[in-house]
């Protein structure tokens, strides 16, 4: 972490927009050099509060390979007026930063076991840091399987990386949409629907899955119906946040802080509170 | 019809019958190739059979009004297709097109009702076989509608 960082965790630091690479129709990939300085380390799963300047912050996980020499990669969606106006910025541009926070995907607890990554959407970016762990550090881990679930054809993110890793002989991935015109050559259906397709051993394997909430649950619900038990099966929550380390209670979920507890959870430690409406 | 009862039993969705009802859903099968592109089943036609998929991929399909067909599932090995020839009027909901060159078995649907009133149960058995799949179905769907990876997703 920087000494700035150290000094006052509200103070951004200015970092440069050096590639901007556009993935769909609303969604960038920004690779982020620091303007002076070096990039903390960070671990898969951690994100970081983005600020374009005078429209407002926004937390974004890192897309990137933490072991990766350089800045960090963030991939964005523009739903907003601040993802919005970060999405759109070009190479060139500077914006703030500060983080990274939050608690890491269980890439060491889930060593020795199969690891199923499950994602929908947007939600493939923050498992991306993890996929890259794994993938780096392969004779760790057993069987090695990716589902990936989104909207349509042009939503899938990140096409040529999971035709790329497609061709790996030790790693299963499996995509789908939630719909097709006729042309299309692969599945449809939800994400979940691809958990009895995939190859793992269900008494030692580690799920992790980030998505849309509701997804998340439907897929949690299948895994364990696979034979995972609530304590192997991770997920990424989403909240909004503001001050990103346990001070304003903006990401409040129940007892826990989003930002400090989170963004990575054990289901076994939310699965009751999920269904609640109020939180 | 030994060898079709091997793999009418073999098939995932058939998991656990009892031999004895095996071989009575057995004689109302058939083996069956598609094609790419030719069709299991048409919106609107008689439900007069559904399908075991041994192998291949299956697209559900269905075609609004002025525009494109939408596919909305597919369906591969170890899945079946077709649930309307369980309730009246026996038509089929959507079009079912083979994606690939795709082997299945045909259960001849008047065959499995008149055994299925004969014998409650069969009908029980193929109850308890179809019930979780239009479940699972009916939980796919309400995630599709949904549409969680919209702008309100993640």
């Amino acid at each position: 972490m920087t000494p700035a960082a150290i000094a006052d965790p509200f103070i951004p630091q200015p970092y440069r927009v050096a590639r901007r690479q556009r993935e769909t129709r609303d969604i960038a990939t920004l690779e982020l050099l620091p303007v002076g300085g070096e990039r903390p380390d960070y671990r898969p799963g951690q994100f970081n509060m983005l600020y374009a300047f005078g429209i407002g912050e926004v937390a974004i996980s890192v897309s990137g390979d933490p072991s990766a020499p350089g800045g960090y990669v963030h991939t964005v969606r523009d739903v907003g007026a601040v993802s919005g106006a970060i999405a759109k910025l070009g190479a060139g541009s500077v914006l703030g930063l500060r983080g990274p926070y939050g608690t890491p995907w269980p890439t060491e607890t889930a060593e020795g076991n199969d690891v199923v990554f499950v994602a929908g959407g947007l939600g493939l970016a923050p498992l991306r840091p993890a996929i890259y762990h794994v993938l780096s550090h392969r004779a760790r881990y057993g069987r090695v399987v990716l589902l990936y679930g989104t909207r349509s054809p042009p939503d899938i993110l990140y096409r040529r990386e999971l035709e790329r890793w497609r061709r790996r002989l030790d790693f299963e991935v499996l995509v789908t949409v939630d719909r097709a015109d006729p042309d299309w050559r692969g599945d449809v259906g939800v994400v979940p629907k691809l958990i009895a397709r995939a190859g793992f051993d269900p008494h030692h394997a580690v799920a992790m899955i980030c998505g849309p909430e509701v997804m998340m649950r439907f897929t949690a619900d299948a895994l364990r119906q696979a034979g995972l038990g609530m304590d192997q099966i991770h997920v990424s929550m989403e909240r909004n946040m503001k001050c990103a380390i346990g001070l304003c209670g903006h990401c409040q979920f129940g007892p826990s802080f989003i930002c400090k507890d989170g963004p990575v959870m054990r289901y076994d430690r939310i699965a009751d509170i999920l269904t609640v409406r109020e939180i | 019809m030994e060898g079709l009862e091997r793999i009418v039993l073999a098939h995932p969705f058939f998991a656990g019958l009892e031999k004895e009802l095996g071989e009575v859903v057995s004689g109302c099968a058939r083996n069956h190739r598609f094609n790419p592109g030719q069709y299991l089943g048409h919106e609107g036609d008689p439900a007069d059979e559904f399908f075991l998929i041994r192998a291949g991929k299956v697209a559900l399909e269905i075609l609004p009004p002025g525009q494109p067909a939408v596919m909305f599932s597919t369906q591969g090995e170890g899945e079946i297709v077709g649930a309307s020839w369980l309730v009246p009027p026996y038509r089929w909901r959507f079009d079912a097109r083979a994606m690939e060159l795709t082997r299945a078995i045909g259960i001849n649907a008047q065959c499995l009702r008149d055994k299925c009133e004969a014998d409650h149960n069969l009908g029980y058995a193929m109850m308890k076989r179809f019930l979780p799949v239009v479940m699972q179905q009916l939980d796919e769907t309400r995630l599709q509608i949904l549409d969680v990876y919209g702008n309100r997703g993640r």
